[in-house]
């Protein structure tokens, strides 16, 4: 009886989550390690979708710039409180939803509270910065920033901002003493 | 799908071209040769030195040794040495065209931007 209640029980969310997919219109939804070969699958994915969609080349460019740029940093920033050495740890959730008017590409993964500070700082500023200084900007992290260990060269999410014309979106939720977790969405508009 | 550039060099015609998308796993690993290759042709150019941009996407990493590649070029330029960037767009690409412009404004070196209908 027990065993039949939590299997319907968890068909009933399965259908709730199919719902709010459609609610949201959510067209791809993933939980779990983030690599190269996950992040080839999905742009090819999105491409598909949208070639299907007839969508112009500029905006499926767009679209694929960020989400390459979205999933490579949960590749190299994600966290977990119960893993040790966190440096392979690449897990997180990765969604793409669309409308009429925009694309969405949102992203969640664990942090280390102490990168919090920073990366509102970094994010506060990119988003206060004008067109022409957020191209300043760009051009002076490209010229004397270093790529990180995992490849990070600390431009993408002002390159996000540059080509979506939107402010970036994020909110962090605490989930322990040492971890929170760190909610991104970028826009980009269809027309 | 392919997620390096093609990477064509010809020693004695002074050419290198880049195309397609360059987006590989490990960035400095895969630019790692080409610089090397660029230094040490540096050092014995040819009378005319053209590097050939024709990329479709790159991502921000890869930004990085782009440029790494323009300064081993503005170098020789500075040298007295002929060269030459040429930096092909997708005609719809404003983006790819502005990263050219962006380019040029940042290293001293001759640019053409050319757009073509791929």
């Amino acid at each position: 009886m027990l065993k039949h209640s939590s299997t319907s029980g968890f068909l009933d969310f399965v259908y709730d989550f199919y719902k709010g997919m459609k609610e949201h219109e959510i067209t791809l939804v993933y939980e779990g390690e983030i690599n190269h070969q996950i992040m080839k699958a999905f742009t090819s994915l999105a491409e598909g979708h949208m070639t299907k969609h007839a969508e112009s080349e500029l905006l499926q460019k767009k679209v694929y710039h960020v989400m390459v740029e979205c999933l490579q940093n949960i590749s190299k920033h994600a966290s977990h409180p119960e893993v040790k050495d966190d440096t392979d740890y690449n897990r997180g959730i990765f969604l793409v939803s669309r409308n009429n008017d925009v694309y969405n590409i949102t992203t969640g993964n664990i942090i280390k509270k102490e990168k919090i500070l920073y990366l509102k700082e970094l994010l506060g500023h990119i988003n206060s910065l004008s067109k022409t200084d957020l191209n300043e900007l760009y051009k002076k992290q490209l010229k004397e920033g270093h790529l990180s260990d995992k490849g990070g060269a600390g431009l993408g999410f002002i390159d996000i901002r540059r080509k979506t014309g939107k402010d970036l979106e994020y909110q962090f939720l605490p989930l322990s003493d040492s971890h929170s977790f760190f909610l991104f969405t970028s826009t980009i508009p269809r027309k | 799908m392919d997620d390096s550039p093609k990477v064509k060099f010809t020693h004695e015609d002074g050419k290198l071209e880049l195309s397609g998308k360059s987006l590989p796993e490990d960035v400095s690993a895969f630019y790692a040769p080409i610089l090397e290759w660029l230094e040490n042709y540096a050092l014995n150019p040819q009378p005319l030195t053209e590097i050939t941009f024709k990329l479709t996407y790159f991502n921000t990493a890869s930004s990085k040794l782009i440029l790494d590649m323009l300064t081993i070029l503005e170098k020789m330029s500075e040298e007295g040495k002929n060269v030459v960037v040429n930096w092909y767009y997708p005609e719809y690409d404003e983006d790819m065209r502005d990263a050219g412009q962006e380019y040029s404004e940042m290293v001293d070196v001759p640019f053409k931007h050319i757009s073509y209908n791929p």
